[in-house]
């Protein structure tokens, strides 16, 4: 049985020429074009994404073309695009452009060398920072969509407090007690498939079937998950968070994305609520495909659309945010330079120097903007429901 | 409606338990101790930590440390590690002073954000709706500190504006009505800043709520019988696009606290988030952890509101 498109074209015999196809690529890009604000910060979501790479490759290693670290006290607080006091520095301390083009800072370094380095931090915290935010929301939302009518037992439920319990009684110093109850907890585990099969055929005795009694739905309990997460004031549990962690970038970057991925959780979730009951999916669990295969590979193209825009929008979030920490100081730690804290620093010297305030402010500001423009434009052009009717 | 308001009751009671798990987990499992915050202090000798230790059950396991940690804080006895004040009284009188900024904040944020967003949803596509949808993105996008430096330069050179703090120093003696007026002046650019960002996002979604609502069928209908323009969108349209804002009322109590950490600490505005603020650096686990649950109830109480709130505005919703 031939199905491909051109047969049934040729079966119904239409008279009146077919729209032009469009792959979905070019349809999307037409939307999106339209929006002339959304193209501009893609523009610059580009450029920026150019300007980091640039900035990583020319400031990093040993001997760095431009050097973001090197301090010149004599040189410092030029105002931008000063030459550099040649009579006063060492030959090998003189700034290969020759002009700082954003000026110097306090320690009478370049301000653009630090602004070029920054540039890809901030950028690495935005992206590993949303990456791991939108992995365990697709992770969750797509466990909470698709198995969600699926109920936990109570058997279950005992081996998960099992575990739980165990963990805070190590962690608590009863190593023992602690220890007994973890071996318990994945002795259950363990055992809980073996015990299926036995209880199976046979007529349940009283305590199987308490054992197999469902107790609450998966989607409830991720979902519960989700409330508890979003009951704390974010900003205040990132600030508690890093500020008792030992100052590092990367617990920054993860402490930022395991804060912020209920969002997309409930974007996935109600995306395979919908997906889940589609004929196509019917289709695919009828061919026998495992779960594994239709979720990601089925379901998922669908439903990463809503995804994709939350994501753009939060990396400019997650650069704000950290610029707020570093504002109250508890940033990317020195000599680590982001965007955030060129900021911060220069605020001390607001009067004197305005250049170390407004130089990485418009950065941020511009940064921020693009991205948060471009991911307005992708959500109006993915999104059917609120298109023009034209 | 009472089974449903008594399951949700339950439901918030056993999230806020897990909350007051989790946060204590989170606060206690971090490395370093509060008995260590000042290593390099001569009066901190071992014995006296070792005192400070017992005196605040540090020495207990962690399970005990929380019973007792939420005994004392339902007993109203929590006291913080740093000044042996009472936690919930500190709480309450930072807690007026953010009310006052929340206060203010929240009524300049809808009564601005409405016009703004009505009016560029109507002109969906002009001038005005183009720039100011410009506009509000700029506003979310600057960096919340970066904007009130600017702003306070402006400011400070230009009008003379006080900027610190809740009222000028020494003006205890005077009329209160001077003081009111002090008081006010004080809090204008804090409250103008934290309604800011809000007024951007509530524009844009009072926009987007009005343009959903216009290309209804009731509003053609509205349209085509020859009604007045104003009467369409005032009375047709607005009202029913009112609809998911009773809900985002509900929703704007835990703003209290969580937003505005950096304002308050530009400011010195003695309230709650730079309290919160003070009490991370100071490794104050009463405080830091109250303050914690407290938000936690709020937010609790707003979803619960916004909640009955629905049920009682939206007759279509039935439980």
């Amino acid at each position: 049985m031939n199905m491909s498109p051109h047969s049934n074209d040729k079966d119904y015999q239409l008279d009146e020429p077919l729209a032009p196809k469009k792959t979905p690529l070019e349809e999307f890009w037409r939307l999106f074009k339209k929006n002339r604000l959304a193209v501009a910060g893609m523009v610059f979501f580009v450029l920026f994404f150019i300007v980091a790479t640039v900035g990583l490759v020319l400031t990093r290693g040993k001997n760095p073309v431009i050097d973001p670290s090197r301090v010149r006290l004599e040189d410092k607080l030029r105002p931008p695009l000063a030459r550099p006091n040649l009579e006063m520095l060492q030959p090998d301390e003189v700034p290969k452009l020759g002009v700082y083009i954003f000026g110097t800072d306090d320690l009478g370094r370049d301000v653009f060398a630090r602004m070029l380095q920054g540039s890809w931090v901030s950028l690495t915290v935005g992206f590993v920072a949303v990456g791991i935010a939108v992995i365990v929301g697709i992770f969750l939302g797509g466990i909470a969509g698709y198995y969600g009518y699926r109920h936990v037992r109570v058997g279950q439920l005992l081996a998960a407090a099992f575990l739980i319990a165990g963990a805070v009684l190590l962690i608590g110093k009863h190593i023992w007690a602690g220890a007994a109850l973890l071996i318990c907890g994945a002795g259950f585990i363990l055992i809980a498939p073996l015990m299926k099969k036995s209880i199976q055929g046979t007529t349940q005795p009283a305590w199987a079937r308490l054992w197999l009694f469902n107790t609450i739905s998966i989607d409830t309990l991720i979902m519960r998950f989700v409330d508890i997460m979003l009951c704390f004031p974010s900003f205040f549990l990132i600030l508690t968070v890093v500020a008792l962690l030992p100052a590092s970038i990367y617990n920054i970057m993860i402490v930022i994305g395991l804060t912020s991925w209920m969002g997309t959780t409930r974007f996935v979730r109600a995306e395979f609520l919908t997906l889940r009951e589609l004929d196509f999916v019917a289709a695919a669990r009828a061919l026998g495909l495992s779960n594994f295969r239709i979720i990601f590979r089925h379901m998922m193209p669908n439903a990463v659309a809503p995804v994709l825009v939350s994501a753009t929008i939060g990396i400019a979030t997650a650069i704000l945010t950290e610029a707020g920490l570093s504002f109250l100081g508890f940033g990317v730690p020195p000599p680590n330079a982001t965007w955030g804290n060129i900021l911060s620093d220069g605020k001390n010297f607001i009067f004197d120097a305005p250049w170390l305030t407004f130089v990485p402010g418009i950065g941020i500001l511009i940064v921020v903007l693009s991205f948060n423009l471009f991911g307005e434009g992708l959500r109006d052009a993915l999104n059917p429901k609120l298109r023009e009717r034209n | 409606m009472l089974s449903f308001i008594g399951r949700s009751i339950i439901q918030k009671i056993i999230t806020l338990f897990f909350v007051s798990v989790v946060s204590f987990l989170i606060i206690h499992l971090a490395p370093g101790e509060p008995s260590q915050v000042d290593p390099l202090n001569p009066k901190f000798t071992p014995e006296m930590v070792e005192r400070f230790r017992e005196a605040f059950h540090l020495d207990k396991p962690l399970e005990v440390q929380y019973l007792y940690f939420y005994r004392d804080l339902f007993t109203g006895k929590t006291i913080s590690w740093k000044d042996n004040q009472s936690v919930l009284k500190k709480i309450w009188e930072r807690f007026l002073n953010s009310l006052l900024l929340f206060i203010v904040g929240t009524i300049l944020m809808w009564t601005i954000s409405f016009p703004i967003g009505i009016r560029s949803a109507i002109f969906r596509g002009g001038l005005y709706d183009r720039s100011s949808t410009f506009l509000s993105y700029f506003l979310i996008s600057i960096p919340s500190f970066f904007f009130a430096y600017i702003l306070i330069i402006f400011v400070v050179n230009s009008f003379h504006i006080p900027v610190i703090g809740m009222q000028t120093f020494g003006i205890g003696d005077t009329a209160w009505f001077s003081r009111a007026m002090d008081r006010i002046w004080h809090l204008l650019l804090p409250s103008i800043l934290s309604a800011i960002a809000g007024i951007a996002v509530l524009s844009r979604y009072v926009r987007s709520q009005m343009l959903e609502v216009e290309g209804q069928d009731y509003v053609r209908t509205a349209k085509a019988k020859g009604l007045a323009a104003d009467q369409v969108h005032y009375k047709h349209a607005l009202r029913n696009a009112l609809l998911p804002f009773v809900t985002m009322f509900g929703m704007i109590l835990p703003g209290l606290i969580g937003g505005s950490v950096i304002i308050e600490s530009i400011f010195a505005w003695p309230g709650m988030g730079r309290m919160a603020y003070e009490a991370i650096l100071a490794r104050d686990y009463p405080v830091i952890l109250t303050i914690n649950f407290v938000s936690a109830v709020l937010v609790l109480i707003g979803t619960f509101i916004s909640d009955i709130l629905y049920l009682v505005v939206d007759p279509r919703i039935r439980l």
